[in-house]
């Protein structure tokens, strides 16, 4: 805590795109208030101004991919008091995680042409396989709501409200038409987090999956079910291989279709 | 672009915990008092993007590539549906391309309120950043948020989200938004109108550090006005070619000490693409009311001082909301969301003015629409050689400055091109190097 009692927060950044701290900065009435009832101490994006840790609450976005990283967030870590790992990077790896099915070595010559000014791990791998995490709030990105939410449960030292159901119970709540029973569409609606508000199946479209998977998600099941409604063993291996490919549930059902693709 | 990481064994200072303050850092060599070199070294860590999108579908580029910046996602997902339908052999009708046109103000408006408020206004009125200023400056950090929250609102309406909207397919969108909805915004539009004319007046006042950049300014231009969803390439010394040659002129580089490849034209050492690129290149088609605002700031034909680009960004928000109203009033419906474009083998260009400048994208796709190759050209691995021409100059007629004060503004001149470094904006880590 600061002389004045107000929380200190410190916003860190790994391997990302950004969004998930703008996030943060696309709170925009209730930054303010929010600069008033904690410190922000540390946030590079937002202010220059650097107030020494310990920090009360870390927020880590993305996820590590290098070896200082790796060293990086030990220091972290240990200056936190509690850490929330936010976004599909720093839960599960990102996007970028892609490179854990594949080789490294290739990736880097496709993209540089001095490949050994690169310096970088043959994996993506989440914060939480590094240190230990006192909260994963999940998205690509995360939801602004939901962020405050999980802000205002570590001010108050209580547990976030954040629902680990599926999104299909938001489409319910919404009074969303089912994408996949009414019009065919492919949807991972049924395995996938809860927490965008279902958004994709009110533009017409079937979810891909942003927030990961949800709690108890059956993915072979549902992988029948995209198959039935036309998709083939690599349209089924690449929906399941995105921003979220290294969470578990995702990646094992994904490397069963490997063995199906030619 | 996305490529971002390491660097060569004298700068690995860099790397070591101490530095954790940013992804890149500033390395100045002195030789008998004068400046002999300046790297800017950027050290994101790399994502492979343009290796991970082999062997994806052509219908994937949108929702990945937006993946690459949450600041500009639109920037990503419009240049990658222009080269995925030219390589297919699309043209999306035009009602279509005014939609895209919407959204894109919508992300224009948004990055460039948070730019020119929250990370660059701080610099010329003397705080750390933007919640520091509100304590004095309540009002203008309230007008700046308002005029980001439209944006976003924007962005939300036609494209599903803010940060990595997924109403954006290639042939078009998921589903039309319709006239009501595009009806309900139009006065929070017209309020960000107002707030962006007086964003001009406000910044138009700071105290601008004399310069003058001498590089060739590079940016699209368009048959449907200020460029944004496309157009063809043009330059200040006269050139001009079709996005599809924008390799044969573009060559990247790859530096030891960056993550960021460095981009050339025809063989230069560095040239500017963003703001002020747009507004030299294309003044005479923006709106009567951002003349009106460029007149009343002073703007000439073009400017060619980079610290004024936070007027010319200001300029083009009042362009933005002014566009995005007329846009809407004159909307008419489209006959679907989306036109079909079917896989074929082909190669494809895409390029479109991101708020930090042109963003270029090609894919090679096979028969079945594999993609087999990618390149992706973002803007600041082109500003890139740039940032350092100008901190060249910059730092010379500075050394005798305190450290901190020099760093400050060192970082000020760099966030001149509100770099992308994974759009990360408070980055600096001065080393001074006397030889």
């Amino acid at each position: 805590m600061t002389e004045n009692g107000r929380p200190k927060l410190a916003v860190w950044k790994f391997a990302s795109c950004d969004g998930c701290q703008l996030t943060l900065l696309n709170c925009e009435d209730e930054l303010i208030p929010l600069a008033g009832a904690v410190e922000i101490a540390y946030f590079p994006e937002a202010t220059r101004a650097v107030v020494e840790g310990p920090y009360d609450v870390s927020l880590v976005e993305g996820s590590v991919t290098t070896p200082a990283d790796a060293e990086r967030i030990l220091e972290i870590r240990s200056a936190s008091r509690r850490l929330i790992t936010i976004g599909a990077c720093a839960t599960s790896g990102g996007i970028q995680a892609l490179r854990n099915f594949a080789d490294v070595a290739e990736y880097r010559s496709i993209v540089y042409a001095h490949p050994e000014y690169v310096q970088t791990l043959e994996r993506s791998t989440p914060i939480a396989a590094h240190v230990t995490v006192d909260y994963e709030l999940h998205g690509c990105p995360i939801d602004s709501r939901q962020l405050l939410e999980v802000l205002a449960a570590f001010v108050q030292d209580r547990r976030p409200r954040i629902p680990s159901y599926s999104a299909c119970v938001e489409c319910k709540r919404r009074g969303t038409v089912c994408v996949a029973v009414a019009h065919g569409t492919p949807c991972l609606g049924p395995v996938t987090l809860a927490g965008c508000g279902a958004l994709c199946p009110t533009f017409s479209r079937g979810c891909y999956g942003c927030f990961g998977p949800q709690d108890t998600p059956n993915t072979g099941s549902l992988a029948d079910q995209l198959q039935v409604l036309g998709m083939s063993e690599s349209q089924v291996l690449r929906v399941f291989r995105t921003f979220n490919a290294a969470a578990e549930p995702f990646r094992l059902e994904s490397e069963k279709h490997e063995e199906a693709t030619p | 672009m996305t490529h971002k990481l390491t660097q060569g064994d004298h700068i690995l200072h860099v790397e070591n915990l101490a530095r954790v303050e940013g992804e890149g850092s500033m390395h100045v060599v002195v030789k008998d008092g004068l400046v002999a070199d300046v790297e800017l070294q950027i050290f994101e860590p790399p994502r492979f993007f343009e290796a991970f999108l082999r062997g994806r579908a052509w219908t994937e580029p949108p929702d990945i590539t937006a993946r690459i910046c949450g600041i500009c996602p639109v920037a990503y997902q419009m240049s990658s549906c222009l080269a995925i339908e030219s390589a297919c052999g699309v043209t999306v009708p035009e009602e279509i391309r005014l939609l895209r046109r919407l959204l894109y103000c919508g992300e224009w408006i948004e990055s460039h309120a948070l730019h020119i408020y929250l990370l660059h206004a701080p610099d010329f009125l003397g705080y750390p950043g933007a919640i520091e200023m509100a304590a004095d400056h309540g009002p203008v950090v309230e007008r700046g948020l308002r005029l980001k929250k439209a944006g976003n609102a924007l962005m939300t309406l036609v494209g599903g989200r803010a940060i990595h909207p997924v109403n954006v397919r290639v042939g078009g969108f998921y589903r039309l938004p319709t006239p009501d909805e595009l009806r309900s915004i139009r006065p929070r539009l017209e309020r960000a109108r107002d707030d962006a004319v007086e964003t001009v007046r406000l910044v138009a006042g700071f105290d601008f550090p004399e310069m003058v950049q001498e590089q060739e300014y590079v940016a699209l231009r368009s048959p449907h006005g200020y460029p944004l969803e496309g157009g063809s390439v043009v330059t200040s010394t006269g050139r001009t070619f079709e996005v599809a040659d924008f390799g044969t002129h573009v060559v990247e580089e790859h530096v030891a000490r960056s993550n960021a490849l460095h981009a050339r034209l025809d063989g230069q050492e560095s040239y500017v693409v963003g703001p002020l690129a747009r507004y030299a290149l294309n003044h005479d088609q923006l709106g009567p009311l951002a003349q009106e605002a460029a007149r009343d700031a002073g703007l000439g034909d073009e400017c060619r001082n980079p610290f004024q680009s936070i007027v010319v960004r200001a300029v083009e928000l009042v362009h933005a909301t002014d566009e995005a109203i007329r846009i809407i009033d004159e909307w008419e419906g489209a006959a679907a969301p989306f036109v079909d474009v079917p896989a074929r083998a082909g190669i494809g260009y895409g390029a479109t003015e991101a708020p930090r400048g042109l963003l270029y994208h090609r894919y090679e796709l096979a028969e079945d629409g594999t993609i087999l190759d990618a390149t992706i050209v973002p803007p600041t691995s082109q500003n890139q050689r740039s940032i350092e021409a100008d901190l060249r100059v910059f730092v010379q007629d500075r050394l005798d400055l305190p450290r901190d004060e020099l760093v400050r503004q060192c970082e000020q001149a760099i966030r001149n091109y509100d770099p992308c470094i994974s759009c990360a904006t408070h980055f600096l880590d001065l080393t001074v190097e006397d030889r």
